[in-house]
């Protein structure tokens, strides 16, 4: 890293920046952008759901020729769950939450100048752009966005004969989604090469906060996964555009037949989710990671069982590529692998139960500071256990018959990744914005934010399940075809209407970051009493992150509260005192 | 409804108002700038951007609240939304389903009400107020052993008893003498076919159908002539139906919930399931909690003045498969076997259907 300070331009400094605190900041502004579309497109598709029918203007000005009179297309519909899936998975919760928080925190909190390599992090964030850009051009071709469900199984997603949205629509995703894989294959080779080879002196790997040690191992997951993302898009690129038969066969559709023979769905299956179900844990890491550092930080105390942490952390990486199949049991693949894939299902409960319990141990006689981080870090270990139960249930393939593919499963996995990330994405902004802007964030605001968020999440998700559980199926358009489901109306409405307060929430989140920006209340070095690294740096962020010698780091990262000590945290720079032993 | 939460809205739109105003709220003061003179200059009103005492006081008092507003979610979700579930299974294998599915829910109901109450409890109780010392307490081996021990034991029997369901479901490999039917699925239509008296059906393939053979079976298969297409699925009660599965364009899956049965349908390969029905549509209609479900539906009915709804077996499309996926269904009828052969033998054979 250069030490000599050269002139930085306007663009060097804010478009083609190589500084990790820059890339940072457009990751979480690029993700955010995003979120604001994913989630405007759910409370379109909610309005659909609850009041079918009825006549909106506010979907006849959204969605132009896709809809008649104030109702949207039933392929329209599907086009949004689609796409709302693929922008809150990939552009939000991975890369708006990883790309955020690793870029920012790795160099800072293990003590480096910057990353591995500025210039491969910056094409990694300008990948991630080009591909944002193009999901959002998606929206607009005539025949509409992709529409085969955020998981694109073939042929539906194969073939526009059998949905518009397979055709152009189809090809712009897949295109982005390569380039979204090559921009996350970068972040991530550059995560690892960081934390292994640029710890400053003293900092062993026993001594990472959590959040380096989630942010590495799921830098490694991606490297392990993605790359299998990326093969199952460009065979369906083949078989889309130069006819071959890798997922496809025996297809009778627009009165012929067509010629594709031998190749098999469920082959693209096993592929999408042998990253699909990484993904989950791609997404959910980092938040448990940011959630460790808050809870332990604003409880004062140490995050109990660091070690057990670690191990579980690493047991949930290894299990999480071993049990792709619970999302197959009935594709047709043969019941023995079905029985493989719940055993290893279920054993993920483990680490996940062991994490949960040293939570709830670290808040135990703690001083526990309230701000607003510290809330969201609560809600998520709430949201993190309620949908974490209900995986018993699925993961177990006696049980995921006649809950697949049912509203029971939209409620598991919104409470246990989606929610979960989401507030683990929310303590992060709400903790480490001083280290971003130099600024504070508004607290009062923040709890507003807070509190109706927490209440609308489970007035959304919660009741969801026992929809499910009455065998209403995900994907419907409208319920009112079944007379069957008439009693389920009324929990709609209601999930519909939390669901609008949660995202009226987010407005006040989004005030609160904007103009705390400009106009927050100054930073402090340390606000919040913290011992990791980030926090002996200045606090209007300079390029090298340290004006002087990097700090050596003496102790492990959570000497809260510690006896002998004045105060309730000791930084990792200072050293053992003599005859003290280290954690 | 609606007007409530319009009323919601406001509030909470005030109170988003409110704050930012509160937030933007400047006031003139006289400071010093960098070249000590005194200048006049607009200062933002002080808040202290960390928690204060009262902040942790009043939270914590919040958390305990919605843990007690989350135990009464929970409550209503489990009383009165009971009505709603599906009845009980209407097939001899879903039995075994729906027990595993209560103890597995006993369970995690017990942990979640466990877990979250020490979560929000613990959160509420430990809030930053006097002058609160929090406890260095970095680990314990008893503790880690006792919770890593105990998820362990309970899961090993969740997975035995799973294990031993899924493996009693998905074996057909020596049912007795089955009805064997086919389900065959298209945009956005179900069809079925019965094997006739050989009991063994015909090859198919797509690339045969043409006119009104519209599920491709192969005529020249020996095993075809008797083969029985039918639009509605009739099923005898207490005899183990083998379902095979084609699908002629895209994904679909055969959902039949009150059995408690569902198979994808893949094109280009033969997917199956097999249950016994337990209850005839009759049965099931005078069943108790299929009663209490169809009250509740036909209330609701009557109020919009529609037609009062009269329960049916429902084989539904639970696999994304374009514009009408929400409407790809087909009626089940479950009847006494001797019904069941009367219907079946007043249906042509695909032999006849095509001459």
């Amino acid at each position: 890293m250069s030490e000599h300070h050269h002139k930085e331009t306007f663009v060097t400094k804010y478009i083609f920046s190589q500084d990790h605190k820059m890339i940072s900041k457009q990751f979480l502004i690029t993700g955010i952008i995003m979120g604001v579309i994913g989630v405007l497109m759910s409370l379109l598709f909610r309005l659909q759901l609850a009041w079918p029918d009825h006549s909106f203007t506010i979907i006849e000005a959204f969605l132009g020729s896709h809809q008649t009179d104030g109702v949207m297309d039933p392929d329209m519909y599907l086009a949004l769950v689609t796409i709302h899936g693929t922008i809150m998975v990939f552009f939000v919760l991975t890369a708006g939450l990883s790309g955020t928080f690793s870029n920012l925190l790795i160099p800072l909190q293990i003590g480096a100048r910057d990353m591995a390599s500025g210039f491969m992090n910056m094409i990694s964030y300008w990948l991630f752009f080009i591909s944002s850009v193009i999901m959002i051009v998606s929206l607009f071709v005539e025949a509409g966005p992709a529409s085969a469900g955020w998981t694109i199984y073939p042929p539906l997603s194969a073939l526009p004969q059998a949905i518009p949205g397979s055709g152009m629509g189809m090809t712009l995703w897949l295109v982005s989604m390569a380039i979204f894989v090559a921009s996350s294959l970068i972040g991530s080779l550059n995560y690892i090469v960081t934390v292994l080879n640029l710890r400053t002196k003293g900092m062993k790997m026993t001594r990472l906060p959590l959040t380096m040690w989630t942010f590495f191992i799921t830098a490694i997951i991606g490297v392990v996964s993605f790359p299998v993302l990326l093969s199952a898009a460009l065979l369906l690129i083949f078989d889309r555009s130069f006819g071959t038969s890798f997922f496809l066969s025996d297809i009778f559709i627009s009165g012929e037949v067509l010629h594709y023979q031998g190749g098999s769905p469920v082959l693209f299956e096993h592929l999408f989710w042998f990253l699909g179900h990484p993904e989950v844990y791609i997404v959910l890491l980092p938040a448990l990671g940011i959630t460790s550092e808050v809870i332990a930080t604003n409880s004062r105390k140490p995050i109990f069982g660091y070690r057990a942490m670690i191990g579980s952390i690493m047991a949930i990486a290894f299990l999480s590529t071993i049990v792709w199949g619970h999302h197959m049991f009935i594709s047709g693949m043969n019941p023995f692998l079905g029985s493989v894939f719940t055993f290893t299902t279920l054993l993920i409960a483990i680490p996940s139960a062991v994490k949960v319990f040293n939570y709830i141990t670290t808040l135990w006689k703690g001083n526990l500071q309230m701000n607003p981080a510290m809330l969201f870090s609560i809600g998520l270990v709430s949201t993190f256990i309620s949908g974490g139960l209900t995986g018993i249930v699925l993961g177990d393939s006696a049980l995921d018959i006649n809950v697949h593919d049912t509203y029971f499963v939209v409620a598991h996995f919104h409470l246990v990744m989606g929610i979960s990330a989401i507030y683990g994405l929310f303590a992060g902004v709400y903790h480490w914005f001083p280290k971003m802007y130099g600024r504070m964030m508004n607290k009062t605001l923040g709890y507003w934010h807070f509190w109706i968020t927490a209440i609308a999440a489970y007035g959304v998700f919660f009741p969801m399940h026992f929809i499910g559980l009455a065998g209403l199926p995900r994907r419907y358009y409208t319920n009112t075809a079944f007379p069957l489901f008439n009693d389920l109306a009324d929990v709609n409405v209601v999930m519909t209407l939390f669901a609008l307060l949660g995202g009226v929430a987010q407005l006040i989140f989004l005030v609160n970051f904007f103009m705390s920006i400009t106009r927050g209340k100054k930073a402090t070095q340390n606000p919040w009493k913290s011992t990791t690294l980030e926090w002996t740096t200045p606090v209007d962020g300079i390029h090298g992150n340290w004006p002087g010698k990097i700090p050596t780091v003496e102790r492990w990262p959570y000497d809260y509260s510690k006896p002998g000590h004045d105060e309730d945290f000791v930084m990792q720079t200072v050293p053992l005192k003599e005859g003290e032993e280290e954690s | 409804m609606l007007a409530l939460f319009y009323i919601f809205i406001a509030v909470a739109f005030s109170i988003g108002i409110w704050q930012v105003n509160k937030l933007l709220r400047f006031t003139k003061k006289t400071i010093t700038d960098e070249n000590n003179q005194e200048v006049i200059a607009f200062v933002q009103s002080e808040e202290n951007p960390l928690a204060t005492e009262k902040n942790n006081d009043l939270n914590g008092k919040f958390l305990l609240a919605f843990l007690i507003a989350f135990y009464a979610l929970m409550a209503y979700c489990l009383i009165f939304l009971n009505d709603i579930m599906l009845p009980e299974s209407a097939s001899v294998e879903g039995e075994n389903d729906d027990n595993l599915f209560l103890i597995s829910f006993v369970l995690i109901g017990i942990v979640q009400f466990a877990t979250q109450a020490m979560l929000f409890f613990f959160s509420y109780k430990y809030r930053g107020v006097g002058d609160r010392k929090a406890l260095f307490y970095a680990d314990s081996h008893k503790l880690e052993l006792i919770w890593t021990t105990i998820p362990t034991i309970v899961l090993t029997g969740l997975i035995g008893y799973g294990l031993y369901t899924w493996n009693t479901v998905m074996d057909l490999s020596d049912v007795d003498n089955p009805i064997i039917v086919e389900l065959y699925a298209k945009q956005f239509i179900w069809e079925a076919r019965y094997a006739g008296a050989d009991n063994t059906l015909g090859r198919g393939n797509v690339r045969n159908i043409e006119g009104i053979n519209t599920i491709g079976i192969d005529m020249t298969d020996e095993n075809s002539a008797d083969d029985i297409p039918v639009r509605e699925l009739h099923l005898p009660k207490g005899r183990k139906v083998v379902f095979k599965f084609r699908s002629q364009d895209v994904l679909h899956s055969a959902y039949m919930p009150h059995f408690r049965a569902q198979m994808n349908c893949v094109p280009g390969m033969v997917t199956e399931f097999g249950f016994t029905p337990k209850f005839t549509t009759e049965e099931m209609r005078r069943q108790e909690e299929t009663v209490r479900k169809v009250a509740g539906i036909n209330k609701i009915r009557k109020a919009k003045g529609e037609d009062p709804y009269i329960f049916d077996y429902l084989l539904l499309c639970n696999k994304i498969c374009g514009a009408s996926h929400y409407n790809m269904q087909m009626k089940i009828v479950v009847e006494e076997e001797a019904a069941f052969y009367s219907w079946l033998k007043k249906q042509p054979t695909i032999t006849e259907v095509v001459q």
